[in-house]
């Protein structure tokens, strides 16, 4: 699966997608690969604030959890409805249904530490050598 | 291509009317729950048990029984587990009425025979691991693991400085950061070297005042002895800090050499790896606690001690870390674990070290050909392999399954995690050469076969009384219990 | 020595065939500096004839329950346990089984977890249960860590009416982990003192934690602590049940409001064993599962569809998320598990029931008896097997008297409260007589 050129992506494997004030945070298809079978997703509840680079969550397969980390700041407005009772949908579809939160940006300008879809597969590239 | 009964849930069994216990006739007058209890204590509905008879309840279990498979069955080489026989006569006397029935409460005075095997047992484990004193409070390894930290933590909490950091390898058992946690301190992992041993440069320059200590397993995880160790302790203790052994893997050591002469000041012991008493399929263990003469003081309460002669529990302990069990331990675990040292003698204990690694070692010899090792490295009681060599996107868990087929417990899979699907394999000094020729027959012909047949080997097994089950489906929708169908009408 | 199977030839083989020279050069990894120069300080082997007559010396040098009747209690109760239990123990391919890792080889041992967990569950009104803890004591504990961690707050409320060891062993759980334990009072009717605990309640407190049947064997109100406690930030009501049998004649905690149950489930159909192995369970509701400290058994299928289980929500445990995982324990107590799942499925729901109308009834013919002598409940309230007396005298004086005229027991209060000098502990089991009962009635009436 090619990563979306629209989207930006962070070092632990999250992306973002920006449309003004608002973003959409999800897993790479790197990273759901790398977990295997999702079986649980933690995310945290609406209204609770986030930290770029910080922890707000976790994906877990049947033998290994993996930290989620907010891309930007700012604060949680909705989470994945669809995720409780089918986390597959981060296997199936890590770009699509398988988003886990939309956010509220606190600064939407400040994407100055993420990476584009480009560097994004480069770096894979070669934290996988 | 399993011909086993299919044997059904307890409750799908129920058959009212049918009883399983005979209970003694009530020869006082029958109370009645209702008016002594009040409406808020009743219970409305009957328990969901089931009424079955003495036979449907031995014939349900007698059948689950035939699904597992035991060390009374073959090799069960699960590394860092020591699955060893577990001998017949422990069984019985542990079974004895005047252990079995003795009341924790009861006085001193009534209980003698225990306690003096409790300060029989403490004294051979102390001259085991080279210790000065001992608890056998903790329930199991992991328990004991909390205990010895807690011992540690006290110790400089009483010197006035607790400090922050517990030092565990990367090669440790979970266990050992989970309780380090527990116990109030922060892990940092220290990364192993190139020879599989603890880096000694990196760790001197880690030596700074928040260092509480180190949890070190010894042999580790790979099977490797730990070659500075009296190094090791050395640093810390000029560092002002503690040295914690996990004592998962003495089963490598006995007479050998002892973790109090290292310079070690606590360890647990793993009764139910290296003194044979059974795992019983997850427990009972026991996890007792020696440490050196500094750390006693902060011992659990009550503390065996004697008087004039007499055993006695001293509850007046006023620096010990508390309890960790409500009364003395798994007394009855302790029973075996005396009755097996006791069998063996400081000279049996000693061989079994030396049979145990023995037979690892020519585990390993024969497998050298045939696996990759995990670290290139003199080995003791266990030996670790990789996946790099496996053929045709075989993986480690097909290896392992396959092994089933083969009429084995597969080795212990995928740990310790530095090594690349890890395959770990302890064969303890109680296995015959025949079978240790066997299992090693096995692992050629799975190879064989993963080259040959990939498919066969990725979809085992194919013999055992079930094929491989789903963990992905469990975990995604849990099912914990039974659920009984509506009831109709 | 007969359980190494390798003769002296085989052995020579083995180092041959592994490339060693001899047995010694095994260990050229072990610096000699640290080599155990003498043999160890282990006396000489005993053959098992002689073993077992050791044993067997050390066994009589105690006096059991075997030889006189058990009115001791205090978390540890002398019930019968069907010999079809312990035969079934025996089979190796239980207890010589490991943790079941590999659930196609363990299928008999999951299957019995799941069995144990829904009739736990089910005892206790609750949804999901674990595969056991190791006892009472550290059940508790573990109730008020899972507590903290749902709930966040740092305060945890204790009943000093809840069992003084499980209590201490609570305390040396949450010593270090910056929570703290407060104990809140009984009342004149031996019950938690709910004033008392409205009282000290905050947004602070993560868990209210209360013994069911208490220390003192009074059948705790459940329902009214549950009411006291506020909606805001509403802390965990934590079970901590000491005598199992209980919970089949009172209603289930978890239908009066407990978010956690916990305890001590040695009394089906396990040995008094001088204090263990015993029994820890917890169980709690659904949206709690992910907090569960230790292993749970899950239903799955296997790849042809058939029924079969394996452990599961493994994510929460230390081998995979280590330092942050909801406990630290590993092997825990399998085939005491095994024995009360046996046990329960041989005495049945019906059997269950009149069990604990039998020690309901002992109980209170030994104390209608003792009242009969002017010895009076130390508490009013409603008990279940086991209840407090106030004596005229200091508690050794009685347990002398009773071991006297060949009974064992009770226990003296006063150990552990000083406050409740003269009360004294008495049980009574299915295993005690009417005989037996008037006895302990008369040597404690006699005393003065």
């Amino acid at each position: 699966m090619s990563n979306p050129s629209d989207l930006k992506y962070t070092q632990t494997h999250e992306w973002i997608r920006v449309e003004g004030t608002k973003g959409t945070v999800g897993i790479t298809d790197f990273a759901q690969h790398e977990l295997g079978d999702i079986v649980f997703v933690e995310a945290p509840a609406p209204g609770t604030s986030l930290s770029a680079g910080s922890p707000m969550g976790s994906v877990e397969s049947v033998k290994a959890v993996s930290e989620v980390n907010a891309p930007l700041s700012g604060a949680v407005a909705e989470v994945n409805p669809e995720l409780a009772d089918h986390p597959e949908l981060m296997n199936q579809d890590p770009y699509g249904k398988g988003w886990i939160l939309k956010m509220t940006l606190s600064d939407p300008g400040a994407l100055g530490g993420l990476m584009d879809a480009a560097a994004y597969e480069k770096y894979v590239a070669e934290v996988t050598h | 291509m399993s011909r086993a009964i299919e044997e059904k849930l307890i409750f799908e069994k129920d058959h009212p009317g049918r009883t399983g216990a005979s209970l003694p006739a009530c020869d006082v007058p029958a109370a009645d729950p209702a008016s002594l209890l009040g409406p808020l204590a009743r219970r409305e509905a009957p328990a969901l048990l089931p009424e079955l008879s003495e036979v449907d309840v031995v014939r349900h279990f007698t059948r689950l029984s035939t699904y597992n498979y035991a060390v009374d069955m073959g090799l069960y080489p699960l590394g860092s587990c020591t699955m060893k026989y577990n001998p017949k006569i422990n069984e019985e006397v542990a079974r004895l009425e005047g252990f079995a029935r003795l009341h924790p409460m009861q006085p001193e005075s009534m209980a003698q025979g225990a306690l003096e095997l409790m300060a029989t047992l403490q004294r051979h484990l102390c001259a085991v691991s080279g210790m000065d004193a001992c608890t056998l409070q903790p329930s199991a390894g992991a328990q004991g693991e909390f205990t010895g930290i807690q011992l540690i933590r006290a110790c400089l909490e009483d010197r006035g400085d607790a400090r922050r950091v517990m030092l565990i390898p990367d090669s440790a058992h979970g266990t050992n950061p989970a309780s380090a946690h527990f116990a109030g301190y922060e892990v940092e992992q220290i990364q192993s070297g190139a020879d599989g041993c603890v880096d000694l440069a990196a760790l001197s320059a880690r030596m700074r005042p928040d260092v509480a200590g180190i949890m070190l397993t010894v042999p580790n995880t790979l099977g490797i002895f730990e070659k500075n160790i009296a190094e090791i302790c050395r640093l810390l203790h000029a560092n002002g800090s503690l040295v914690y052994v996990d004592g998962a893997n003495l089963n490598a050591l006995m007479g050998i050499t002892r973790p109090g002469d290292w310079g070690a000041d606590v360890m647990h012991i793993n009764l139910h790896k290296t003194f044979s008493t059974p795992h019983g399929g997850g427990g009972p263990g026991a996890g007792p606690v020696v440490c050196k003469a500094h750390l006693e003081p902060f011992l659990p309460k009550p503390v065996l001690v004697q008087r004039e002669g007499r055993y006695a529990w001293d509850h007046e302990r006023p620096k010990s870390i508390g309890k960790v069990q409500a009364f003395f331990g798994n007394f009855l675990v302790l029973v075996r674990a005396l009755a097996y040292i006791e069998t063996l003698g400081g000279e049996g204990l000693k061989r079994a070290s030396e049979l145990a690694v023995l037979n690892a070692n020519y585990l390993r010899a024969q497998l050298l050909p045939l696996l990759k090792l995990g670290f290139d490295g003199p080995t003791l009681h266990e030996v670790v392999f990789c996946d790099k060599e496996l053929p045709n996107g075989v993986t480690t868990l097909d290896l392992a399954k396959r092994l089933i087929d083969y009429g084995f417990h597969p080795p212990t899979v995928y740990f310790p995690l530095i090594v690349h699907g890890a395959l770990m394999i302890e064969p303890t000094e109680t296995e015959p050469v025949e079978e240790l020729d066997r299992f090693v027959e096995a692992v050629r012909a799975i190879l064989e076969e993963a080259r040959d047949r990939p498919d066969l080997v990725k979809s085992a097994p194919h013999a055992a009384y079930r094929r491989r089950l789903d963990e992905v489906a469990a975990a995604r929708n849990p099912r914990l219990t039974y659920r009984p169908e509506s009831p109709k009408g | 020595m007969r359980y190494f199977p390798s003769s002296d030839e085989d052995v020579r083989a083995l180092l041959a065939a592994s490339g060693v020279k001899g047995v010694e050069d095994l260990f050229v990894s072990i610096p000699s500096e640290v080599r155990l120069k003498e043999p160890l300080a282990v006396p000489a082997a005993v053959p098992e004839p002689e073993l077992r007559e050791r044993f067997v010396g050390r066994s009589i040098r105690n006096s059991s329950a075997t030889c006189r009747p058990c009115f001791l209690g205090a978390g540890a109760y002398d019930h019968y346990a069907p010999a079809a239990v312990d035969q079934l123990l025996l089979r190796s391919e239980f207890y010589t089984a490991y943790t079941p890792y590999q659930p196609e080889l363990a299928q008999g041992t999951l299957q019995a977890i799941f069995e144990f967990q829904t009739m736990m569950a089910d005892l206790t009104g609750m949804d999901v249960s674990n595969a056991s803890l190791y006892d009472g004591g550290s059940a508790t504990a573990e109730a008020a860590l899972m507590a903290h961690r749902i709930h966040k707050g740092r305060r945890v409320l204790v009943a000093r009416s809840l069992h003084p060891a499980y209590r201490e062993v609570l305390r040396t759980y949450l010593r270090h982990i910056g929570l703290t334990v407060e104990e809140i009072p009984f009342g004149p009717d031996g019950r938690l003192d709910l004033g008392a605990l409205k009282s000290r309640l905050d947004a602070e407190v993560c868990t209210v934690l209360v013994g069911q049947p208490n220390f003192f064997g009074v059948v705790e109100d459940v329902r009214a602590v549950a009411s006291a406690l506020p909606q805001e930030r509403r802390p965990l009501l934590g079970v901590a049940v000491s005598e199992a049998l209980s919970l089949a004649l009172l209603e289930p905690p978890g239908r009066q409001g407990a978010d956690i149950v916990c305890g001590e489930a040695r009394s089906f159909g396990l040995p008094l064993g001088y204090g263990g192995p015993y029994l820890g369970f917890m169980t709690t509701r659904t949206q709690h599962m992910r907090q569960l400290p230790g292993r749970i058994c899950g239903q799955t299928v296997d790849a042809d569809g058939r029924r079969g289980f394996v452990l599961t929500l493994t994510t929460r445990e230390q081998h995979i998320r280590r330092e942050k995982a909801t406990s630290n324990i590993c092997t825990n107590e399998g085939l005491c598990m095994l024995a009360a799942t046996i046990y329960l499925s041989l005495v049945g729901r019906k059997g269950l029931r009149e069990l604990a109308v039998q020690n309901l009834s002992k109980a209170e013919y030994l104390k209608a008896r003792l009242a009969e002598k002017g010895l009076r409940p130390l508490f009013a309230s409603p008990t279940f097997n086991e209840f407090a007396v106030k004596l005229p005298v200091e508690g050794p004086k009685a347990s002398e008297a009773a071991y006297a005229a060949d009974l064992l027991g009770g226990y003296d209060l006063s150990r552990d409260y000083p406050e409740l000098a003269g009360g004294h502990l008495l049980c009574a089991t299915e295993r005690v007589s009417k005989a037996a009962c008037d006895r302990m009635a008369d040597v404690l009436g006699g005393l003065s």
